[in-house]
């Protein structure tokens, strides 16, 4: 990490980083992620690899200059490939005192900070509990401090526009953004046109906030602020982009439908952090996605489940409380055997806990979360680009297997960025679909006939003439679908819907791993805790110690080598950001005796935490 | 898919179809299915299934396109019985499940069949939504004003002070008057019939299946173990002269040769009238179609239970946009306005670059 901090160079002879992770950190109304989003586009235009983390309170606007209301977002960017957004920032920008009281103990000692100075007023102060100015002591000695009058320079740099002191004053985030770009050699042209389209029917707020980036450039061009720059990473060839979890899933589920020419219609309850899965799919229409934004969660699966029935593929998309509401509708989807998605964004719980902080604690509620017995396939995805993946495996096993399936993304994945390299969509996954046309059993058809192979039962939708037939959420007979209280039926419906899900481990992925073949112990993980393990593990190999890893990205059934592979080490360690919830499946299902590792901070791990983790046990 | 997001199957065809060969043919018997009804007997549900069942036919639309959908209760099981598509969901939810069908497939003619403590306890929030957004469904609330299938515990359209198993010293609780639930809840059409009533129930349905959008009948229906007799006043024989039998464009009048009358009174509630002694000029003409709910809600306070002057009939109906059609125009417009979806385009969107 210390590679970070490093004597800079000039303008005209910067000093080259191969990585730096910065956190720009103000109050909710400071634009803090708009600011980070485009410092993260601009990354990614000059080729960088990256990775991002918004960290915001659940509040929209909590009261200004308070530690409540401080809204961060931290980028890691490289010249190489990386996978976390970074432990610890070797840059903090602090747009006021809160902002420094909340983020400085994160600051890497001799890091970078720079600080709008004009916030740091005796009111501001006084809201955070500073009884004198951080930046006059000697408190900050350990750092190198960049004290800029951020306010007073935008209202200057702004000061043709009819716009009034307050208006102004908001376009200080460009210009903190432009002091950044200059000393990390980022270009502003990609931001200016960026701020030209967004505020096209504004042009003096357009013209306001491109004065402001100017400013900040120019500032640290003539005041000779450090200056470096991070080269393009060598990534795999192909054409880029940056994506979010959401974004990702958004489109994953649009390939899905275009793959399985099935449309897709989504009911959807607004819950953070999954509703921008709603907003996008809302964007496209003309993909034939219908989507509804429904009164409530439990009538958001209903209606997802009715368009199932009616020959779509149904989708819904929630959080963790979104999920508890949405249990008895889900165990309907298991007993009427149709195709469905419910795709939980997980969030800090119980109850309505940490909305806007990620965790992994609904593992077990996915498993287990519905009266009787209930099974369905659970698919995880681990990055944001594999929100993507992760829609087509869940609509494929969905469609192909007549059955719910439950995909978990958190709130880490969801609301982070990373480049992805775009797939061709000749290379995607074909997702054959076929609707029940003809009577099955002489001129009669029954619903519940299932095939030979996959076990799933035909698919007939309303429309189809002679297959007209009801189905509910009383049991039904095997074969025939009429009700049926029959103990024996009961017993073997029972087990043909445990076998229907058990069997699609055949066709899944085996689990891989990677490492040293020698290892005596593995890393398990699942869901985003992929990037930190994978950094931790590469960390202790570089230092020459044994290590191996696998991730699972299939939680039910879990892959067919799953037991075989976990039996070859010594130990299994998990680390979860939950209190061991995969740990208690690998357990019970494998009669393992995993070390587990739990954090539920609302963050996600950091590489160094669980390097030294994993380290105590090798 | 098809350019407007239909499952891309042959058997499926957009639109209403009318009569083609053969629906003409149907009866009802095409519309029972091979499934014992398993209700009590002397329920008001088999008079009910009966009617729709014989309604149907002459609708002119195929079997196949007809889809059923109901909650948990007694009446619920009503799907079973049809011998269509259909689905017997979980309590309360079946407006959620029917809007789903219908906007998925707006093609299709989608029923929901609920009771009063399915549709308005359990349910309520979605049956208000699925009027409120003018859905295409039909939807039937049997309303026995008790639990049954629990074995008789009060509902939310028993009457206060309703002696039952759960309410041992009578129910403190005021009931739910269905009909101005709807109206209040935006609904464009708004009837109410009753179980035995042969020729009316089948004429309400009839004109609820010509309704676009949400249709919503409340259906007064005695349960004959738990609540007999719940609506004998209004129902019994010899005691016509508590229904009050709604005709559009028409003086409402009831009774004994017509000789009651409805009047409005000077602030805006309605009473019952001797029409010899007010003038048949004062009585009030029902008016279906009246852009204000207000009309029919007065009306629907006419009686707080079926021991009075109850009116029969359409309350209301009137045209607005249909939800599914509303998407079903967005889906068009975005297709004209950008072009048929194309994935690849949409994948590599927004700020790219290449690596070589």
């Amino acid at each position: 990490m210390s590679a970070q901090i490093a004597p800079p160079g000039t303008g005209q002879e910067r000093k080259e980083l191969d990585r730096v992770v910065i956190r720009f950190a103000g109050d909710s109304g400071d634009g803090m992620q708009m600011t980070g989003d485009r410092f993260t586009s601009v990354s990614a235009f000059l080729g960088n690899d990256l990775s991002t983390l918004p960290d915001f309170p659940a509040e929209i606007r909590a009261p200004a200059g308070t530690l409540a209301g401080v809204s961060a977002f931290q980028i890691h960017f490289s010249d190489h490939d990386i996978l976390t957004p970074g432990d610890q920032p070797g840059v903090l920008v602090a747009m006021n005192p809160a902002a420094l009281k909340a983020n400085l103990k994160d600051l890497l000692p001799g890091g970078l900070l720079i600080v709008n100075e004009d916030a740091f007023d005796k009111r501001n102060l006084e809201k955070v509990g500073y009884t004198t100015n951080p930046l006059d002591g000697g408190s900050l000695e350990g750092f190198q401090v960049t004290r800029i009058h951020m306010t007073k320079m935008t209202i200057a740099a702004v000061k043709d526009s009819t716009l009034n002191k307050k208006e102004a004053e908001r376009s200080k985030n460009m210009l903190a953004l432009g002091v950044i770009c200059w000393m990390y050699g980022r270009p502003l042209e990609p931001t200016i046109a960026w701020l030209e389209k967004k505020f096209s029917k504004k042009p003096e707020i357009a013209n306001a906030t491109i004065a402001a980036l100017k400013a900040g450039h120019a500032f640290g061009e003539t005041a000779e602020l450090a200056a470096y720059s991070v080269k393009p990473a060598t990534l795999a060839p192909g054409t880029y982009r940056r994506i979010t979890g959401n974004q990702a899933i958004a489109f994953g589920l649009i390939a899905a439908s275009v793959q399985s020419k099935v449309p897709l219609l989504l009911g959807s309850y607004p819950i953070t952090p999954a509703s921008d899965i709603l907003h996008e799919l809302s964007r496209y229409k003309n993909f034939g996605v219908r989507t509804i934004q429904a009164e409530d969660e439990i009538a958001a699966i209903s209606m997802a489940i009715g368009a199932s029935f009616s020959g779509h593929l149904g989708v819904t998309t929630t959080s963790g409380p979104g999920l508890d509401l949405k249990s008895e509708a889900l165990g309907l989807a298991v007993s009427l055997e149709l195709p469905l998605l419910v795709i939980d964004i997980q969030r800090g719980g119980p109850s309505t806990g940490l909305p806007t902080k990620t965790e992994q604690s609904d593992l077990l509620h996915a498993m287990y979360g519905r009266h009787g017995e209930s099974p369905l396939p659970i698919v995880a995805s681990y990055s944001p680009p594999s929100c993507f993946w992760a829609a087509i495996e869940g609509a494929r096993l969905a469609l192909k297997y007549m059955t719910p399936v439950i995909i978990l993304s958190d709130g880490y994945l969801a609301n982070g960025a990373e480049p992805w390299r775009i797939p061709a969509v000749e290379k995607l996954p074909e997702i054959p679909v076929r609707f029940a046309s003809q009577p099955n059993v002489g001129e009669d058809f029954w619903p519940y006939l299932r095939d030979e192979t996959t076990l799933a039962r035909p698919w007939a939708i309303p429309g189809t003439p002679g297959l007209e037939h009801r189905i509910g959420g009383l049991e039904k007979a095997d074969g025939s679908g009429n009700i049926s209280y029959d103990p024996d039926n009961h017993n073997l419906m029972t087990l043909l819907r445990q076998a229907k899900i058990k069997a699609i481990e055949e066709d899944i992925d085996p689990l891989e791993w990677d490492g040293d073949d020698d290892a005596r112990v593995l890393v398990l993980g699942w869901g985003s805790t992929y990037g930190a393990i994978g950094a931790a593990c590469r960390r202790l190999r570089l230092r020459g110690l044994k290590v191996a890893r696998a991730h699972l990205k299939h939680l039910n059934p879990f892959p067919k080598n799953t037991g075989e592979l976990l039996s070859r080490f010594d130990e299994v360690i998990i680390p979860e950001m939950n209190m061991g919830q995969l740990s208690k499946l690998i357990r019970a299902e494998f009669l393992i005796d995993v070390i587990s590792i739990n954090q539920v901070k609302g963050l996600p791990f950091r590489a160094g935490d669980l390097e030294a983790e994993i380290e105590e046990h090798l | 898919m098809s350019e407007l997001g239909q499952p891309e199957d042959p058997t499926i065809e957009r639109g209403i179809t009318e009569g083609p060969g053969g629906v003409s043919t149907l009866t009802r018997q095409d519309f029972m299915s091979d499934q014992e009804v398993r209700w009590c007997a002397g329920c008001g549900d088999y008079a009910i299934l009966a009617a729709v069942q014989s309604v149907l036919p002459g609708l002119g639309i195929p079997r196949e396109k007809f889809v059923f959908v109901s909650g948990i209760g007694c009446s619920s099981r009503f799907p079973y019985y049809m011998n269509t598509y259909g689905i017997h969901s979980i309590h309360g939810r079946a407006p959620a499940f029917a809007t789903g069908i219908a906007t998925a497939r707006p093609d299709l003619n989608v029923w929901v069949v609920t009771g009063d403590g399915d549709g308005l306890s359990i349910g309520g929030n979605h049956l208000i939504h699925a009027l409120r957004r003018n859905v295409n469904l039909k939807i039937l609330l049997f309303n026995n004003q008790i639990y049954g299938l629990t074995k008789g515990q009060y509902s939310p359209t028993s009457e206060r002070g309703k002696v039952t198993k759960s309410t041992p010293f009578g129910s403190l609780e005021t009931p739910f008057n269905p009909v101005s639930l709807a109206l209040a809840a935006e609904a464009t059409f708004v009837a109410r019939t009753y179980d035995v009533e042969r020729k009316h129930l089948p004429e309400i349905l009839r004109r609820a299946a010509a309704h676009r959008g949400s249709a919503f009948i409340e259906i007064y229906q005695n349960c004959n173990i738990f609540n007999d007799g719940a609506f004998v006043a209004l129902t019994g024989k010899g005691r016509s002269g508590n229904r009050v039998y709604l005709e559009h464009g028409k003086p409402i009048v009831f009774g004994p040769d017509n000789s009651k009358g409805v009047r409005m009174k000077k602030d805006g509630a309605l009473e019952v009238v001797n029409v010899a002694d007010a003038g048949l000029d004062q009585i009030m003409v029902h008016d279906e179609h009246h852009e204000s709910q207000s009309l029919a809600y007065a009306l629907s306070r006419l009686s707080s239970g079926p021991t009075m002057p109850t009116p029969l009939g359409v309350f209301r109906e009137v045209e607005k946009p249909v939800y599914g059609d509303g998407i079903e125009r967005q889906l068009r417009m975005a297709a004209e306005q950008q072009g048929p979806g194309d994935l690849s385009k949409l994948l590599n969107s927004g700020d790219t670059w290449t690596v070589d």
